[in-house]
């Protein structure tokens, strides 16, 4: 847990209470029980989502983690798995699932379509990685990918926690967070923040 | 096995038929099948599926052929694959000028091409007159251009056939990205600009069923219009019980369901266009791709129409094996149907985790074989790709003989009898026989409404006409019986497998020599297997290039998904997703 604990000094237990309280920082509490109640929005995109699922059966049982809470509904996830092919036209969706969570959230890009298009990137109809579209974590490269290799996915974002103290995370934060501008879908896909770039090539031309 | 196809070819004998009833109208197509003059097109349909009993039409497509041939100019051409009971397919060729491609839609005569005549409009352009709702299907509405048309190229377009020259310039790598004006997968036409412009797609689904009639329960009874408000929801595309990204949009009438349509599109990744890239070979692992849950079963598919095409003589250890393969997929391809299913009328995952159990073991002996847990990519043209391992047979012995059977009279016994179980399925969502077939529906949905018709049985590829097996079939058509019928399947599959793997041979499992590229004579095919959820079927043309000319697939999840609005009427929204999951679509193969 190294740079949050390190930088506070813990008072000392009283001996008498040494069975029963334990101190430390608020930061690594935090971190500790988050780690172990980590929810994941059940949304599947494609080939992925049946390895997600596996991942989620008894036999790599995913409850060992906390994360046996698995709902559909993004507003009560912190993680979002992206299992599958971001097509354009599901594009502008997956947006909206990520702005309706709640922060601090997460995104776990699983599998090559999710990472980069994969096999399907020269398709027309295919986004080249969900992280054109929304910040990603952790990638996990597979065709699908193991639920192992999933596992450790969850590990790294854990391991990720233990290095963020609370303060830093967006929740806590000041500036206001107006989420991503929904893609609209036009003669192809109208990603927002690209029309500046859009203008610039019309004016060029 | 045999290199011959066992189909019935329409032979001179049904030229002469034609010739007779509808003089002038069919003459013999490039290929294979016959070409019927456009407006003669719906009359010979009639006459085909009422005289001569071509009740099924399985599969629509467009073909493009930009540059004319020896006997046709530059064209479109629609294809349809008819069956009747025993024996199909009887192809027909439709042509229609590139200019402006227009056919009469079939739709009438069989309700079954509604929803691939509104594909090939969508990817090809082709239009159908007459169909009564031809919107897009797979992309949507404001999308530019009909991607599969051979002069429409995306943004990432590099070269005709692969493998690309282009990628490696001068040794430096380069990247698709650095190819398009914006960095990305995107290209619009010339003078669009994203400024004042609002994006409408999506919208049209609503008109259509805001405005529908009530269904016929009503106008019957004494329901007063005013009593419940008419609204119109969304289920999905994210949504728990949509097994995937399927969205559907349903008019309702308090808690009833007036009209539903499924919007599709979602997980659409163009297998097609994709394929007519590749090598013959490189398609083999993007079938894998398609039905995602069962791909030995894909990879079967595409391995026997190019077969076909090429002629080649598998080995019979190599059709054992094969066989093997599929029918353990279908096992596994079952029990989770089963699984998902009591996942959607409430028992939220409990029965799925059993069902898993049991796929973890198959999968691990497709792991043992190919490499790979779900993309097994294990078949080629004339064998398979490797030998099974040493420690296979005892494991998969075990399995079939043990703990597969007891596994399943277990689940059997936990769900069938149960009342609350039956309460929600018996008699919900049945789907009479006629409208089945008239449909297009195959598989296990098909064979759960009374039509004993399964592939194996009625145009045995492979060496299915070796087994002794039983076609399972059940006469209500309800919800409870496609359950029950995938109960009967996999135990036949069970007496499939403990004779392939009692009778299994020792010999080649590779017709010839290993090859990578493929010499596919010029022709065209239309090669089916019955994969777990209905008949897969693969539409290739070839022009003896080194990759598919037309690489079309008919998958059974889209042509079954084409009855959801019909079984959904008049029951209840917690309905749905039951009859869908009774259905059973992957959308990887619905969207393709």
């Amino acid at each position: 847990m190294g740079v949050v604990r390190e930088a506070i000094r813990l008072p000392e237990v009283p001996p008498e209470l040494q069975g029963t309280v334990r101190l430390m920082p608020w930061d690594r509490l935090y971190n500790w029980s988050r780690k172990r109640s980590l929810w994941p929005l059940f949304s599947g995109l494609g080939c992925c989502a049946i390895e997600m699922i596996c991942a989620a059966a008894a036999r790599f049982d995913q409850a060992r983690f906390g994360m046996d809470v698995v709902r559909p509904s993004p507003r009560q996830a912190d993680l979002m798995i992206v299992s599958g092919t971001v097509t354009k036209k599901m594009a502008p969706q997956v947006v909206r699932l990520y702005n309706q969570m709640a922060e601090p959230k997460y995104v776990i890009a699983m599998g090559a379509c999710a990472i980069s298009g994969g096999p399907f990137k020269e398709s027309y109809n295919v986004v080249s990685g969900v992280d054109k579209l929304i910040p990603v974590e952790v990638y996990v490269p597979g065709c699908p990918p193991r639920p192992e290799a999933l596992y450790n996915a969850f590990l790294a974002l854990h391991a990720r926690w233990d290095r963020e103290p609370i303060s830093s995370l967006r929740w806590y934060r000041k500036d206001e967070d107006a989420g991503i501008p929904v893609p609209a879908l036009g003669p192809d896909l109208v990603d927002w923040r690209l029309t500046g770039k859009m203008a610039t090539l019309e004016r060029d031309k | 096995m045999v290199a011959e196809t066992r189909v019935s070819r329409p032979t001179a004998e049904m030229f002469s038929t034609l010739e007779e009833r509808f003089p002038g109208a069919a003459q013999p197509a490039e290929y294979e099948g016959v070409v019927i003059a456009p407006d003669q097109l719906v009359d010979v349909a009639v006459f085909l599926r009422d005289e001569l009993g071509y009740t099924y039409l399985s599969c629509v497509t467009g073909v493009d052929y930009p540059e004319p041939t020896a006997r046709f100019p530059a064209r479109f051409e629609t294809v349809y694959h008819t069956f009747r009971d025993q024996g199909g397919p009887l192809t027909l060729h439709a042509h229609a000028s590139r200019g402006n491609p227009v056919v009469p839609s079939l739709v009438s005569v069989w309700p079954s091409a509604s929803v691939h005549e509104r594909e090939t409009w969508d990817l090809m352009g082709i239009r159908f007159e007459g169909h009564p709702d031809l919107r897009r299907i797979l992309l949507w509405e404001g999308f530019e251009g009909h991607p599969l048309r051979k002069d429409w190229h995306e943004p990432y377009y590099e070269a005709d056939y692969k493998p690309f020259s282009s990628r490696y310039p001068k040794g430096k790598p380069v990247q698709a990205e650095e190819q398009t004006p914006l960095g990305r997968n995107l290209q619009y036409p010339p003078d669009w600009s994203p400024e004042g412009w609002e994006s409408q797609a999506g919208m049209e689904v609503y008109a259509p069923l805001e405005a529908c009639a009530p269904v016929d329960e009503y106008a019957a009874s004494d329901w007063c219009p005013g009593c419940t408000d008419r609204v119109v929801i969304n289920i999905g595309p994210q949504h728990l019980s949509t097994h995937g990204a399927l969205r559907m949009v349903a008019c309702l009438d308090g808690e009833k369901i007036q009209r539903l349509e499924p919007v599709l599109g979602y997980l659409h990744r163009s297998h097609e266009k994709i394929g007519e890239r590749n090598t013959w070979l490189a398609n083999m692992p993007f079938t894998d791709r398609l039905d995602y849950i069962c791909s030995m079963s894909n990879n079967f598919g595409y391995a026997v129409a190019v077969e076909k095409l090429l002629g080649v003589e598998v080995p019979e250890r190599a059709e054992y094996i094969r066989v093997i393969m599929a029918e353990l997929t279908r096992v596994m391809n079952h029990l989770l149907s089963i699984g998902f299913f009591t996942n959607d009328i409430g028992v939220y995952l409990t029965a799925m985790l059993y069902a898993l159990e049991e796929r973890e073991l198959i999968v691990d002996l497709f792991e043992m074989a190919s490499g790979s847990r779900m993309m097994c990519n294990y078949f080629r043209f004339g064998g398979v790709a490797r030998d099974l391992p040493e420690g296979f047979l005892p494991l998969a012995r075990e399995l079939v003989y043990e703990r597969i059977p007891r596994r399943v009279d277990e689940l059997e016994r936990f769900l069938v009898d149960n009342e609350v179980f039956r309460a929600r399925t018996v008699g919900v969502g049945v789907l009479a026989a006629d409208v089945a077939v008239a449909y297009g529906c195959t598989g296990p949905l098909l064979r759960a409404s009374g039509v004993p018709y399964d592939i194996r049985r009625v145009e045995p590829y492979s060496i299915y006409d070796e087994f002794d097996w039983d076609v399972a079939a059940r006469y209500n058509g309800d919800i409870y019986d496609r359950f029950m019928v995938r109960f009967k399947e996999i135990r036949q599959s069970l007496r499939i497998l403990h004779q392939a793997l009692e009778r299994l041979p020792e010999g080649p499992i590779q017709a010839g020599k290993k090859q990578t590229i493929v010499e596919v004579p010029a022709g065209e095919v239309y090669g089916r297997v019955e994969s777990p959820k209905g008949e897969l079927g693969f539409y290739l043309v070839s022009d003896g290039g080194p990759n598919p000319y037309r690489y079309r697939i008919r998958a059974p999840s889209f042509a079954n998904l084409g009855v959801l609005g019909e079984l959904c009427c008049g029951h209840l929204v917690a309905d749905v997703a039951p009859i869908l999951a009774s259905i059973d679509v992957t959308l990887g193969e619905v969207d393709r």
